[in-house]
């Protein structure tokens, strides 16, 4: 990182960078995301685990939680996005996704963990990598290769004279772009959030104790701002969920539709 | 005293378009639930679908901020 900012009670004030999401190994090759990456798929496996072990007709707390979840991603995002029988065989893939990113993202509000494994380019690669295979192979499966490519690439209604300008932009945008931009939005919300949250906290403490009379005001607010900020990242947290999974579910049912 | 990257104006620069974009959606969705309240939960999920879609720049412009960097 070459910004430095001068403030003005001398010393240097080294922002937070990309290094900030970046942490070193604690043994053998292991970082912190790796683990939290690991831990969240025990805590969503022993949650649904615990909450539906003993199904019941009226349900307890857990299994109450359980079931919206579960409802939460059937009725508001997939079947909006997938249409009728079409729905059933994806909406296992979808709850995974929504709680996978959701408890991977809202680490960034626990306490001592304080890092949104999201806020690291690989992962959200990784997942949006299957997204992509899932949904071209389900349009694949139901109009068969070169159909499913036509079906994507050449929207119905143009004329044939625009179709060379149409084909490689539709190509381009359906095919090659969308899980670029599946994935960096992802990480880019939860990277900006988790350094935004840096720079109130470690600016805070930096004006605070080297910053003068000024900095003895502005510390203190900015340290206050930051737990502010900290609950306007946790309903950004969601919200990058949400809008993952309701991506996920758009390009499944934007490849299962039939032509109109 | 200020000293940066060049790569920051143009994030600042790709995040004006989407900024519009997501303005003018913002306004269509409460435009129509004030006409329509009982319209609302329709309107949500494509607002913020196309809230997600206009934002892409804006991403890729933060990112390469950090890539040219």
């Amino acid at each position: 990182m070459s910004t430095r900012v001068l403030a003005a009670g001398g010393g240097e004030f080294q922002p937070p960078g990309t290094n900030s999401v970046i942490y070193p190994p604690f043994v053998a090759g292991i970082t912190k995301p790796m683990v939290l990456l690991v831990l969240s798929i025990i805590i969503i496996g022993v949650f649904f685990w615990l909450a539906l072990r003993k199904p019941s007709l009226v349900p307890g707390k857990t299994q109450f939680a359980a079931e919206s979840t579960y409802d939460f991603v059937r009725n508001t995002i997939g079947r909006d996005m997938i249409s009728g029988k079409d729905l059933r065989p994806y909406l296992p893939l979808l709850v995974t996704v929504f709680t996978f990113v959701l408890v991977n993202n809202v680490y960034g509000f626990v306490p001592f963990l304080q890092l949104p494994t999201m806020s690291n380019p690989g992962i959200p690669y990784g997942i949006a990598l299957v997204v992509w295979l899932v949904y071209n192979a389900a349009g694949m499966s139901r109009h068969g290769a070169f159909g499913y490519l036509k079906h994507q690439t050449s929207p119905p209604g143009v004329p044939v004279g625009i179709k060379p300008l149409v084909i490689p932009l539709e190509f381009l945008s359906n095919i090659l772009v969308r899980p670029l931009t599946l994935s960096l939005r992802l990480f880019a919300n939860m990277f900006a959030g988790h350094l935004v949250l840096l720079v109130f906290i470690m600016g805070g403490e930096y004006l605070l104790l080297h910053g003068g009379v000024l900095g003895m005001v502005a510390g203190p607010v900015a340290l206050v701002l930051s737990i502010v900020l900290m609950f306007f990242e946790l309903l950004i947290q969601f919200l990058q969920a949400y809008i993952f999974t309701m991506l996920t579910a758009n390009y499944i049912g934007g490849a299962l539709e039939e032509e109109h | 005293m200020l000293e940066g990257n060049i790569a920051i104006l143009g994030y600042g620069l790709s995040a004006i378009g989407p900024g519009i974009g997501i303005g003018l959606i913002f306004a269509a969705y409460i435009n129509g639930t004030a006409r329509q309240p009982e319209a609302r939960s329709v309107l949500q999920g494509i607002a913020i679908l196309g809230f997600a879609l206009a934002e892409a720049l804006a991403i890729f412009g933060l990112v390469l901020a950090f890539v040219f960097m």
